[in-house]
C-alpha cells in the first residue's frame, strides 16, 4: 500500500551548508559585467574551487561563459565551457567545478535551466548572484542551492535556497583595502611608508584606550566591563621582563640589526669600488 | 596635390615610429589578485603567466593575466603549452577581454629573479611585442605586510648589446654601461572600476587594524633575515669565482704579449743579421703562431647579474633591518610606558 503510493517530497541536496568567496572572484565577475557585449543584460558563468568535508564551500576561482537569452530559453555555449575548464585544469587540477554566477538580483526564471545543465556537471552545484545594479541600494551577494520538489520519482520543480556566504576577504586584507577600494592609486607603498602608517593607527589606537580609560576613571564614560576585561587582557599579553634583562634583549637585537647594515653596506660599498676598478682595470 | 599629401602620411607614419618611453604600468586590482592567487598557491615553487592589456602612449595597461601551467621539460607538453596558451587568449577574447599580450609574470623568491633566463624571455617577448614589462611578486615578503609587486624592463642600451652578444669589458666601458644599468623598475599604479570599488566599499567596513598592519608589526625578522644572508653568501661565491675567471684572463693576456714581445724582438735581431747577410728580411707577423692566437674575453654578463643579486640582497636586507629597527624602539618605548 505504501509503496505504491506516491509521495510529494523535497530532495534536500544540501551537503554544502556555506559559501566562502575569494575576492578574486567578486573582482572577475564585476570585469566580466563591464565587458560584456552591448546587448547583453547579465553575464553568467562557471565558479570553480573545492568542498571541505565540513561542508563548507570555497569558491576561488571563475570564468565567464557567452551565453544568449532571450524570453523563454537560454543558450549556453557549452563548448566553451568544457574548453575552459580544462584549460583551468591544467594550471590547477585542485579546482573543479562547483556552481555557476551571475549578475542580477535574486533569481531570475532562465535560472532553472541554466542550473539544470551544471547539475549535470556537477552534483549540487551553487548558484550565486552579484547584484551589479544595486537594486536595493546595496551590493548584494547570495548563493543558493537548490532543492528539487518530486512527486514519487518524476520531478516537478526546483527551488532554489539560500545558504549562507562568507565574504571575509582574508587574501585582499595582506593587499591592503586602499589598494582595491579606490579607482586609482597612483603609487605602491613601500616597506617603510607601509610600516608607517601601520604606527600611526596603532598609536591612534593606543590614544583611542587612553581616552577611553582617562574617560572611565573621570566617570564620563559608563564603565563597559567587557572592553575593560579586553584591555585587562592586552596588557596582560605584554611579558613580565626585568629591565635590565629587557635592556639586553634590546641591545642584542640592535647590535645584530646594526651589524647587519654595516655588512650590505660594506658589500655595496665593495661592489662599486669593483666596478670602477674593474673598467679601470682593462685599459692595459 | 596628392605629392604633400603623401608626403605628411610618411611623415605621420615616421613620427608614428618614435615611441614615447615607458613611464607607468597601470595594474587592474583584478590582475594583481590574480596574480598573488596563482604565485601563492603555488609557492614555494616559481610559476609564471601571461599578462594581457593595451598599451596607451606612455602607459602599459594591464587589464587582465592567465597563468601557464607548470614547466615540464617534455617536447610534448611544451606543445601542449603553446596551444594552452593559444587557446585562453582564444577563449578571454570572446568574453571582451584585452588579449594583447604585453609581457608576462613570476614569481620570485626573495627577489632572486635577475637571471640569465629571465633576459631570454623578455628578449623573445620583446621582439614580438615592441612595449613588454615583465612584473615580479614575491609571496615570501607578503607575510611581512608588504606587496612586493614590481614591474621592470631591460634597458634599451643593454639589449642593443645583448642583441650583439658582445660583453666585453671594452664594449660595456664604450656603452657606459654598468650594472645598476641592465634592468629598468617601472613605477606600477593600481587602478580598479567604479563598479567594483563601489563593492569593495560595500562588502568591507572601515576597520582600524588590518591584518597587514599585524604583519607589519611583527618582531620576528630573523628567519627572513637567515635565508638572505645565506643567499647573499652564495652570490658573493659566485661573484667570486667570476671574478678569480677575470684574473686567470688578465693573467694569460699579459703572458701571451710578454711572448708575443719576446718573439717580435728575436725576429727583428734575426731581420737585422738577415739583413747584413743581404738577405731578404722575414714578416714580423706570422698568424700561424700559436701565441698570436687571441684569446677569448670571458663574458661579463654573469657577473653583472650576479651583482645585481647581491645588491638586491643588500638592499632587502637594509630595508628589514631599517624596519627591525623601528619596530625595535616601538617595543622599547611600549615597555617603557
Amino acid at each position: 500500500m505504501a509503496s505504491s503510493s506516491t509521495v510529494l517530497q523535497f530532495h534536500p541536496s544540501a551537503t554544502i551548508v556555506s559559501a566562502r568567496v575569494q575576492p578574486v572572484v567578486l573582482f572577475n565577475i564585476c570585469d566580466s559585467y563591464v565587458r560584456r557585449p552591448d546587448q547583453a543584460e547579465r553575464v553568467i558563468g562557471t565558479l570553480l574551487g573545492s568542498v571541505s568535508p565540513d561542508g563548507t564551500l570555497d569558491i576561488r576561482n571563475s570564468y565567464v561563459v557567452p551565453h544568449n537569452e532571450s524570453a523563454d530559453q537560454v543558450a549556453l555555449d557549452i563548448d566553451y565551457h568544457h574548453n575552459m575548464f580544462s584549460s583551468h585544469q591544467k594550471v590547477n587540477p585542485k579546482e573543479v567545478i562547483v556552481g555557476w554566477f551571475s549578475t542580477g538580483f535574486g533569481v531570475s526564471g532562465g535560472s532553472a535551466l541554466i542550473h539544470e545543465f551544471y547539475s549535470r556537471e556537477v552534483q549540487n552545484p551553487v548558484h550565486l548572484t552579484v547584484d551589479t545594479g544595486f537594486r536595493n541600494g546595496e551590493a548584494s551577494i547570495k548563493a543558493y542551492v537548490s532543492v528539487s520538489l518530486s512527486l514519487g520519482d518524476k520531478q516537478l520543480a526546483a527551488q532554489f535556497q539560500e545558504i549562507p556566504l562568507d565574504l571575509r576577504m582574508i587574501e585582499a586584507e595582506r593587499v591592503g583595502f586602499d589598494l582595491l577600494k579606490t579607482t586609482n592609486v597612483d603609487k605602491l607603498p613601500n616597506d617603510l611608508e607601509g610600516m608607517e602608517s601601520s604606527m600611526e593607527r596603532l598609536y591612534a589606537l593606543i590614544d583611542d584606550v587612553y581616552k577611553y580609560v582617562d574617560g572611565v576613571v573621570e566617570g564620563r564614560i559608563t564603565p563597559d566591563n567587557n572592553i575593560g576585561r579586553f584591555i585587562a587582557d592586552t596588557l596582560a599579553s605584554m611579558p613580565r621582563i626585568s629591565p635590565a634583562a629587557f635592556d639586553k634583549l634590546f641591545n642584542d637585537k640592535i647590535q645584530d640589526n646594526l651589524a647587519l647594515v654595516y655588512l650590505s653596506s660594506l658589500i655595496r660599498t665593495q661592489l662599486s669600488i669593483a666596478e670602477k676598478l674593474n673598467t679601470a682595470a682593462q685599459i692595459l | 596635390m596628392a605629392n604633400p599629401m603623401a608626403r605628411s602620411f610618411l611623415q605621420a607614419v615616421a613620427s608614428e615610429e618614435v615611441a614615447s618611453p615607458l613611464r607607468v604600468v597601470q595594474m587592474e586590482g583584478l590582475t594583481v589578485l590574480k596574480i598573488i592567487k596563482h604565485c601563492k598557491e603555488f609557492s614555494p615553487s616559481l610559476v609564471t603567466g601571461q599578462l594581457l592589456g593595451l598599451d596607451v602612449g606612455s602607459v602599459l595597461e594591464v587589464t587582465n593575466c592567465f597563468p601557464f601551467p607548470i614547466r615540464e621539460e617534455d617536447e610534448e607538453i611544451e606543445a601542449d603549452g603553446a596551444n594552452y596558451q593559444l587557446e585562453m587568449m582564444r577563449c578571454l577574447r570572446e568574453v571582451n577581454v584585452d588579449n594583447n599580450t604585453v609581457g608576462w609574470y613570476q614569481s620570485t623568491l626573495l627577489g632572486s629573479f635577475q637571471t640569465a633566463e629571465l633576459i631570454e624571455t623578455f628578449m623573445n617577448y620583446q621582439e614580438n611585442i615592441r612595449r613588454c614589462v615583465c612584473i615580479i611578486y614575491d609571496p615570501s615578503k607578503s607575510n611581512q605586510g608588504v606587496l612586493a609587486l614590481k614591474a621592470l624592463k631591460l634597458s634599451d642600451s643593454f639589449m642593443e648589446l645583448y642583441r650583439s652578444n658582445n660583453f666585453t669589458g671594452e664594449k660595456l666601458r664604450e656603452k657606459k654601461l654598468a650594472w645598476v644599468d641592465i634592468f629598468e623598475e617601472i613605477p606600477i599604479k593600481v587602478s580598479n572600476s567604479a563598479l567594483i570599488s563601489a563593492f569593495m566599499t560595500e562588502l568591507e567596513p572601515e576597520s582600524p587594524v588590518s591584518q597587514c598592519d599585524y604583519d607589519r608589526l611583527n618582531l620576528s625578522t630573523a628567519p627572513y633575515m637567515e635565508r638572505n644572508l645565506e643567499f647573499l653568501i652564495e652570490c658573493m661565491e659566485d661573484l667570486l669565482s667570476e671574478q678569480n675567471k677575470f684574473q686567470y684572463y688578465y693573467r694569460n693576456l699579459s703572458r701571451q704579449q710578454a711572448q708575443q714581445q719576446a718573439w717580435l724582438q728575436k725576429r727583428r735581431q734575426e731581420n737585422v743579421a738577415r739583413k747584413a747577410a743581404g738577405e731578404e728580411p722575414l714578416p714580423e707577423e706570422d698568424p700561424s703562431n700559436p701565441i698570436f692566437k687571441p684569446i677569448p674575453e670571458p663574458s661579463r654578463l654573469d657577473s653583472y647579474l650576479i651583482t645585481n643579486q647581491v645588491a638586491n640582497y643588500c638592499n632587502q636586507i637594509n630595508g628589514v633591518a631599517g624596519q627591525s629597527f623601528s619596530r625595535l624602539y616601538l617595543m622599547k618605548a611600549l615597555h617603557d610606558n
